[in-house]
């Protein structure tokens, strides 16, 4: 009875389909798109797509990573918006000093780094040190977030200087052998994210503490640093995001990155990571991410459906990919 | 009690998937006769005792009630029929009270509110009943386990049982405690309820059952009256093989050198002024009973709860405010709890086993070659039973997931190892091996500390015992004076003076 030898113990139905259905969906969506609209598979409308998409993307990524460890950040999106606005604000302030050039872009993306850093340790502070429930505190981040970059903008926009402009196009429109640059980043961002929850020591940590603290605790693992990095990761995502985004509009205003976080969180469910933790999957996350931005492409492409239906054919999706993770469980 | 029911398995099959756990499992649990299931780790004893009690089903064969062919659809059906399981792991709400708990589901009703006066007697009654001293109101995340035990066991009597199933019902309990459980088992039994229970600890086993069926790799293999067998005779059932001598003779003497010197540490609720010196190669035991503050005072000494003391490690004074500072000085602490501490009952065996040593399988990335071999090592090292590679390890029988427990420590190769009840829930024969693992280790030059509640286990395996109670080291007996008669004075206190222990 030590059988140990591998064998093909599986229960076909359900594995298979918790790791196919996301991606069956994208290619249903896929086909769907192709038959409803000739542009669809066009060079042009997959660039956009995916370019759009990279923004949520990066974030999400760093998403899995938290929601794996067992936390939750609400405050993404508008920690995207502090952080665009800010990043906007020290470039004016410093371009009478060093004149538009890639100085002065390079300080525009350090600031972003630096204010991602911050913003994600402080969330990591308050739910590790100061045991405050993840829920509650990127909650309350959420709120002063988006209430700093409303009082920074004064209510109103917060513009780029007409000069920098030009110079920092680039990273959003231009690319290497025309794929562009979010592509790029987030496809890299994407991998590396693979590659830690898979087959690095941080990954299996996350997924440990997300599973059981207290065994993680027991085994040695510095449970407080694995959640609290998770949340600097996420921040530091944000920030890539951000520098991703800015030179998209040259501007942020209180209503950047509005729901990102619930397209952020959605998308990283949809791909099957649990949302209580201590499973995720990083390549599940980016699949979720296309599949919501598809969603909205093809209902833009679209005559017959409303735009304005996004939001319900992605709750209904959000809710089914909840409903196939579950049924493994249902059967023990 | 008015009616009394006779429970039957009738040639009962069970698969996991391809795996086939039950092979043709026939027998019968009379009123008023008390029934022992034995067998290895992973023999099947929990499947079985689940189907009996509708929480699996068979994959052929028949439950019969009075001879009658029934199918629970549940285990709420089960128990309405009279039909109650104590699972192996406690199946309690954590965060209600143990009234709650009791009465979970059966709430007894005044009109529409519930009869909160009522159910707080007779949880009292209850609980007194079973000798054990917690309030019904304290909440179950704050009791011990071995009240949790009595908990459970209070919520079965509560249900009425004419079937009662314990699936090693005293495998968290000292024997003072399991000893009042028996005396509840007695009460039932001459009330006609008709009695199962498993047990590793085969003493009980021959104390108090009337008739035993010996599992064997899911097949019975021997079934007959308790009069028929003796101890020896139910371990060579189970296992196949003579483990008559179960404890290794010392091979090596003990080193010299201090390994580990601990002068007055304190965890502030738990225990106070525990002084002691641990020499290299020894094997340093430590007894009392549960609530003496054992397992925090080990828990502090390894930094996973907050204490205060001197510790020196080979001479050196060290630091350890976390487990991850005792593991770099070269210590570690095996927890007594295994579900909710020690496992990750989600996850496959080999994340399981690596989890504490992951750096050494590290290299910027995670080597899976050779976590896969470290698995199969430590599979045959300490004879890990498990249908798949693949398995759950929540899907292991519970002696299975203490081997893979032990492999998981033993993985970080520390030079002084704390065990906290090393054989819980494990065959005898499997127990073998884990002693002859330990004398290994101490000849190795290893220094390791036994807590256990198991008062033969420490006595056979340690070089000295250190008795512990309210707090403090009582006392400490070496050589001769190793018997239960003194720890069990030392831990109740009691003086020079001879006193039957109760
Ligand atoms: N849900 C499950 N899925 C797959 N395998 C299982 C499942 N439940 C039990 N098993 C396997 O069935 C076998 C019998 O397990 P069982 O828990 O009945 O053993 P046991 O005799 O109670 O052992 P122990 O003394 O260790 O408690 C084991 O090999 C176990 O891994
Ligand atoms: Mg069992």
């Amino acid at each position: 009875m030590t059988a140990t030898e591998t064998r093909p113990s599986r229960p076909a139905r359900g594995v298979n389909l918790k790791v196919l259905g996301p991606i069956l969906a994208l290619v249903v969506l896929v086909i769907v798109g192709a038959a409803l609209n000739g542009n669809f598979l066009s060079a042009a409308n997959i660039t956009n797509v995916l370019s759009r998409s990279a923004f949520i993307g990066i974030i999400a990524v760093g998403m899995t990573f938290v929601i794996t460890g067992g936390g939750l950040d609400l405050s993404v999106g508008s920690m995207a918006a502090f952080i665009a606005g800010l990043m906007i604000l020290v470039m004016n302030a410093m371009l009478p000093v060093m004149g538009p050039g890639w100085p002065l872009v390079f300080v525009g993306m350090l600031t972003a780094m630096v204010a991602g850093t911050l913003a994600g340790f402080v969330n990591g502070f308050l739910i590790t040190t100061m045991r405050i429930e993840a829920f509650i505190v990127t909650l309350g981040t959420m709120g002063i977030y988006r209430s700093l970059v409303t009082w920074l903008a004064d209510g109103g926009t917060l513009s780029l200087d007409f000069g920098m402009r030009s110079v920092i196009r680039p990273i959003y429109f231009d690319g290497i052998l025309g794929i562009s640059w979010p592509i790029i980043v987030f496809a890299l961002v994407a991998i590396s994210g693979e590659l830690v929850m898979r087959r690095a020591a941080f990954g299996r940590h996350a997924a440990a503490v997300g599973s059981n603290d207290q065994v993680a605790r027991y085994s040695s693992v510095n449970v407080n640093r694995v959640r609290m990095l998770t949340y600097v990761f996420l921040g530091i995502l944000v920030g890539v995001a951000t520098i991703m985004y800015v030179p998209r509009l040259g501007s942020a205003s209180p209503s950047t990155g509005v729901l990102w976080e619930l397209e952020a969180i959605a998308a990283v469910i949809i791909g099957g990571t649990m949302l209580k933790g201590g499973f995720g999957r990083v390549w599940g996350t980016v699949i979720g991410v296309l599949i919501l931005s598809l969603i909205d492409n093809i209902l833009n492409l679209t005559d017959g459906v409303s735009p304005y239906l996004n939001g319900a054919i992605q709750g209904v999706i959000i809710i089914l990919a909840v409903i196939l993770q579950r049924d493994k469980k249902a059967e023990s | 009690m008015s009616e009394t029911r006779a429970l039957t398995l009738a040639d009962v099959c069970r698969s996991f998937g391809p795996v086939q756990v039950l092979h043709d499992i026939s027998l019968t649990l009379r009123p008023g006769e008390v029934h022992a299931l034995i067998g290895e780790n992973g023999a099947g004893k929990s499947t079985a005792m689940k189907i009996m009690s509708g929480y699996l089903e068979p994959t052929k064969g028949q439950v019969k009630l009075d001879d009658a062919p029934v199918r629970f659809a549940s285990s709420q059906e089960a128990e309405a029929q009279g039909v109650v399981l104590i699972h192996q792991e406690f199946n309690l709400a954590d965060q209600l009270s143990v009234e709650q708990n009791i009465f979970l589901g059966h709430e007894k009703r005044r009109g529409l509110f519930l009869d909160k006066a009522w159910m707080q007697a007779e949880t009292r009654r209850l609980l007194a009943r079973l000798n054990c001293k917690v309030s019904p109101d304290a909440r179950v995340r704050d009791i011990s386990n071995a009240d949790k035990q009595m908990v459970e066991i209070a919520k079965a009597l509560s249900r009425r049982a004419q079937v009662l199933i314990m699936d090693e019902p005293t495998a968290v309990l000292t024997e003072r405690e399991a000893e009042v459980l028996f005396e509840q088992v007695e009460r039932l039994k001459a009330e006609g309820v008709a009695i199962l229970f498993t047990s590793h600890k085969l003493d009980e086993v021959k104390r108090i059952s009337d008739r035993i069926t010996v599992l064997r790799d899911g097949h019975v293999v021997a079934q007959g009256m308790t009069a028929e067998f003796n101890e020896d005779q139910m371990a060579q059932a189970m296992v196949g093989r003579d483990v008559s001598s179960l404890y290794p003779v010392r091979s090596v003497g003990v080193g010299d050198d201090a390994a580990l010197e601990v002068r007055g540490l304190n965890v502030p609720g738990y225990a106070h002024d525990i002084s002691f010196t641990l020499r290299r190669g020894e094997i340093l035991g430590i007894s009392g009973l549960i609530g003496s503050g054992r397992t925090e005072a080990m828990e502090g000494l390894t930094g996973l709860r907050a204490a205060q003391g001197d510790v020196r490690i080979n001479g050196r004074p060290v630091s350890l405010r976390s487990p991850q500072q005792a593991q770099a000085a070269g210590l570690c602490y095996l927890t007594e709890d295994r579900k909710g501490r020690g496992l990750l009952l989600q996850k496959g065996m080999r994340e399981n086993l690596t989890l504490q040593a992951l750096p050494e399988f590290t290299n910027w990335l995670i080597d899976h070659k050779a976590e896969d071999a470290a698995l199969t090592r430590a599979i045959a090292d300490f004879d890990i039973r498990a249908p798949t590679r693949e398995v759950l390890v929540g899907n292991l029988s519970g002696g299975n997931q203490q081997k893979l427990l032990i492999a998981k420590i033993m993985l970080t190769d520390p030079d002084i190892v704390i065990i906290d009840e090393p054989t819980r829930g494990i065959d005898i024969g499997t127990k073998q091996q884990i002693y002859e693992f330990i004398h290994a280790l101490s000849a190795a030059g290893k220094s390791i500390i036994v807590v256990s509640s198991e008062m033969q286990e420490v006595i056979g395996l340690a070089d000295r015992v250190l008795v512990m109670r309210l707090g403090t080291i009582a006392g400490e007996v070496s050589g001769d004076d190793m018997t239960e008669d003194k720890i069990v004075r030392l831990a109740m206190g009691l003086g020079a003076t001879r006193q039957e222990a109760i």
